[in-house]
């Protein structure tokens, strides 16, 4: 197990150099630049700002250069369009918000959706398994950018309960709406995919046995339904964990988070290279270390499976 | 044209004194003075050398002031200058500046000024409106971006403490009029130079305005405190001024009606319902930009715009009233001229495709593109290309359905802003929508654009217009000249010009003192106060 684990680090940095690289030729051949803009600059203007930003060297130098002021430094520039902020101060500023809210979001998805799932697995047939897939198809095709502004009409226009976007960190009412926003339909995927391997596991000879000894069903459900119905719930939940906590675009925008989101998305709008290589780096290492972390719960769970 | 210039100066100088606005009789104060207005997106720098967008300006000038401030029509009055002198050949201004503190205590002096403009004409800065002491033509500037010749060397200098005085390479009738703008602001160069980068951020920026940072949350909100160290502190009203960020503008709008602001903008096609419902908060007022239909005819351009005729039989057949009543719905204008409707001394040509019946203009344009041997049975076929909004893709569907029955077949082609701005400048595009936006309240500002060494991104060049500009620059009188350039630009029809912009708003009564004839839109939260309710 443990040689696996180092195995898969050993994995990880090379697959990390490889994305820098890979995103940075990409987005360098994207059409246009950080400072094209609707008025056209004059030339010299635009030559001082690449060569203050060095984008007059040549790619592979770029690269290089960046590669290590990132490995060696850690610092990851200043950004091309805030130009009195460094990128690191932009995720320091945008991560935490998304990652509080993001967590939030993925506990509150995983509690309601893993028990609604179980609830209705249990319950087949019944008003209960009817009432609970009926939720969940509600909260699936209720996407977060219809909810997001209908949740804002409800609790800050008319009910004047929450403030209707903005973020702060002493204050748990900015929380709530995008909290519930990104949590639905995460929730309602995992609600049918945890009442799905339920039924199936329920139905297994291992169950069959348990019951036929006697044992009272709860213990059946939790000590031998339970965890081998998580395994797909699982290698869902690895990606969608990251994803939530790096923030979605649309949670960014309609409550103006300031999160990380939706820096991402501009950044690639607005060819803010350093901003945008950032970012892809920070997803793509928590994507590597939480993929790493499934596989380990996998193995805990599931002795069946080694490395 | 001595006596032009003598007259500037004696105006200038007899001007009232600027302060800022004053509650009307029979008002009543509201107890907290706060003003709370929506921001579209984050505040990109506070630094002046570095700002490029109307969002950062709102706040710089409220953190800092230039020699001019603007009134509430956008007319130049005093800000750090008392008053002015012009040379008789109209190439030197020396500035007499007031007695006033940055909001650390210390003394602003010419040398802040000198520093500042020097400061963003340095390659080392890397600023984006490095450009803008190029168009203000003060001296040495190109030479200076160019990395040619030392910063020191620019057309700047401190006579003494309270005396600034700039030299310019060409007499510039619009100068002063340049002077509010945010990349001419001073700078304390104490603390840009202990700070760097940083001098921008909460608890470092020190400002000259009426307002100090108290705190910015990027991408959430910006906080501005009155600054009691400001010249004319006594007057202002406003105690706090918050721009908040909500990144859409339909729920910007529930946040407005929900009292969290005071001021934001109608999402497209929403005024009038807004406008019959809240007739004392939704506002059309006059914002300068044009929006227009740039034709390529340079060597990438397609052979048939090079077609007089064909340009302008699609700018005849192109319905703005349409376009203005049932799309756009805010109370914009119609354009028939690149020059927006609304600029001061600006008067359009008499005569023309405004005057004519729709029917006549649909005959005309037929009767233009017969002569090109085009039609229904002969197509033009061209690509418009506009980047992604909502807006400029109906409008794009609206000129498309407008051209078909005379033959023209437009394929729409939506890129993204970036793809559309560099396909603009490489003159990789056929016909483009274009928008362009006043720097100061003067017809230049937009005419320039069409000179052969301007932004210009169709190619489109003629001497006589070239030639038209450059008197206009030592002319007295400057509005026939402009007119003559606009009948060229009909003549010629570059582009079809497609409507001057409105700035629509839903904005809370209880704030007195913003701007509803200003071009520009300039706003000073010294000016504003609010009222109880």
């Amino acid at each position: 197990m443990f040689a696996f684990v180092l195995r898969r680090l050993a994995v990880a940095i090379p697959t990390l150099l490889l994305l820098i690289v890979f995103s940075f030729v990409l987005m360098h051949l994207a059409p246009g630049g950080p400072f094209t803009g609707e008025r056209a600059l004059p030339p010299q203007v635009l030559a001082n700002l690449e060569a203050q930003y060095g984008l007059n060297d040549p790619l592979w130098l770029q690269i290089w250069n960046y590669l290590v002021s990132v490995v060696v430094h850690f610092d990851f520039g200043p950004s091309f369009v805030y130009p009195d902020r460094t990128v690191n101060q932009l995720i320091a500023n945008g991560f935490p918000v998304t990652l509080t809210y993001g967590g939030l979001s993925f506990l509150a998805a995983v509690i309601f959706g893993v028990s609604l799932g179980v609830v209705a697995a249990i319950w087949h047939n019944s008003w209960v398994d009817y009432l609970a897939v009926g939720i969940s198809i509600g909260a699936q095709v209720l996407p977060n950018f219809v909810m997001a502004p209908l949740l804002v009409l409800v609790f800050t226009l008319w009910y004047r309960l929450l403030p209707g976007g903005g973020w702060s960190f002493s204050d748990p009412s900015f929380w709530v709406m995008p909290v519930i926003a990104l949590a639905t339909s995460y929730m309602a995927s995992i609600a049918r995919i945890t009442r799905s391997s339920m039924l199936e596991v329920l139905g297994s000879n291992h169950i069959r046995t348990a019951r036929a000894k006697g044992m009272p069903e709860h213990r059946v459900i939790i000590r031998h339904a339970l965890k081998p119905a998580m395994l797909p719930v699982i290698s869902y939940l690895g990606p969608v964990f990251v994803s939530m906590i790096t923030g979605s675009v649309v949670i960014d925008i309609y409550f103006s988070t300031g999160g990380i989101g939706k820096a991402f998305v501009d950044s690639a709008l607005n060819r803010d290279y350093a901003v945008m290589m950032g970012v892809t780096i920070l997803v793509g290492a928590l994507t590597i270390l939480f993929n790493l972390l499934v596989d380990v719960l996998y193995a805990w769970i599931d002795p069946k499976i080694r490395y | 044209m001595t006596k032009l210039f003598a007259t500037t100066a004696l105006l200038t100088a007899l001007a009232l004194p600027a302060f800022a606005v004053q509650p009307a009789e029979g008002e009543t104060l509201a107890e907290t003075q706060t003003y709370t207005y929506w921001l579209l997106d984050a505040i990109k720098s506070l630094d002046p050398a570095l700002n490029t967008d109307v969002e950062g300006s709102d706040v710089q000038r409220n953190l800092y002031e230039g020699l001019m401030i603007e009134d509430a029509q956008g007319a130049m009055i005093p800000g750090m200058a008392l008053s002015h002198e012009v040379s008789e050949d109209g190439l030197t201004y020396t500035f007499t500046l007031r007695d006033a503190n940055w909001s650390n205590g210390e003394p602003v002096t010419a040398d802040d000024f000198v520093y500042a403009w020097q400061r963003v004409v340095t390659p080392e800065t890397a600023s984006e409106y490095a450009w803008y002491l190029e168009l203000m033509n003060v001296a040495n500037a190109t030479a200076i971006v160019a990395g040619e010749m030392a910063p020191d060397q620019l057309g700047v200098a401190a006579l003494d403490d309270k005396t600034l005085q700039v030299t310019l390479t060409t007499p510039t009738p619009y100068f002063i009029k340049t002077l509010s703008h945010t990349t001419t602001y001073p700078v304390p160069r104490a603390v840009v130079e202990e700070h760097g980068d940083a001098w921008t951020q909460p608890g470092n920026l020190v400002g000259n305005g009426a307002f100090t940072l108290a705190s910015h949350n990027l991408g959430v909100e910006i906080v501005l405190q009155k600054n009691p160290e400001y010249w004319d502190a006594e007057n202002v009203v406003m105690e706090t001024v918050r721009g908040v960020t909500v990144n859409d503008n339909n729920v910007a709008l529930t946040r407005y009606q929900a009292g969290e602001l005071d001021r934001v903008q109608i999402p497209a096609g929403q005024y009038p319902r807004l406008s019959e419902q809240y007739p004392d908060q939704a506002i059309s007022v006059p914002n300068g930009c044009s929006y227009a239909y740039v034709f390529n005819v340079g060597e990438n351009g397609p052979e048939v715009l090079k077609d007089q005729r064909v340009r302008e039989a699609m700018a005849l057949s192109l319905n703005r009233e349409i376009i203005v009543d049932q799309v756009l719905q805010g109370g914009q204008r119609p354009a028939y001229t690149w020059t927006h409707w609304a600029i001061e001394g600006f008067a359009a040509p008499e005569g023309g495709m405004e005057d004519m019946p729709m029917e006549d203009r649909l005959a005309r344009a037929t009767e233009l593109l017969a002569e090109a041997s085009y039609g229904p049975d002969n197509p033009v076929r061209l690509q418009l290309q506009y980047n992604t909004d909502d807006n400029h893709r109906l409008l794009a569907i609206a000129a498309q359905q407008f051209w078909r029955p005379l033959g023209i077949e437009i394929e729409l082609n939506n890129v993204e802003w970036a793809v559309h701005t560099d396909r603009l400048q490489s003159g990789d595009f056929e016909v483009a929508r274009y928008a362009w936006c006043a720097d100061y309240n003067e017809a230049t500002t937009f005419l320039d654009w069409f000179r052969t060494d301007g932004y210009n991104s169709g190619k489109w060049s003629n001497e006589e217009y070239d030639a038209l500009l450059e008197e206009a620059r030592t002319a007295e009188d400057t509005a026939p000249l402009y007119q003559r350039a606009e009948e060229i630009l009909a003549e010629e029809v570059p582009a079809a010009f497609v409507y001057h912009y409105a700035k629509v708003d839903m904005i809370n009564p209880a704030i007195k003192g913003l701007p509803t004839e200003n071009l520009r839109n300039t706003w000073y939260g010294k000016d504003l106060y609010r009222t109880a309710e």
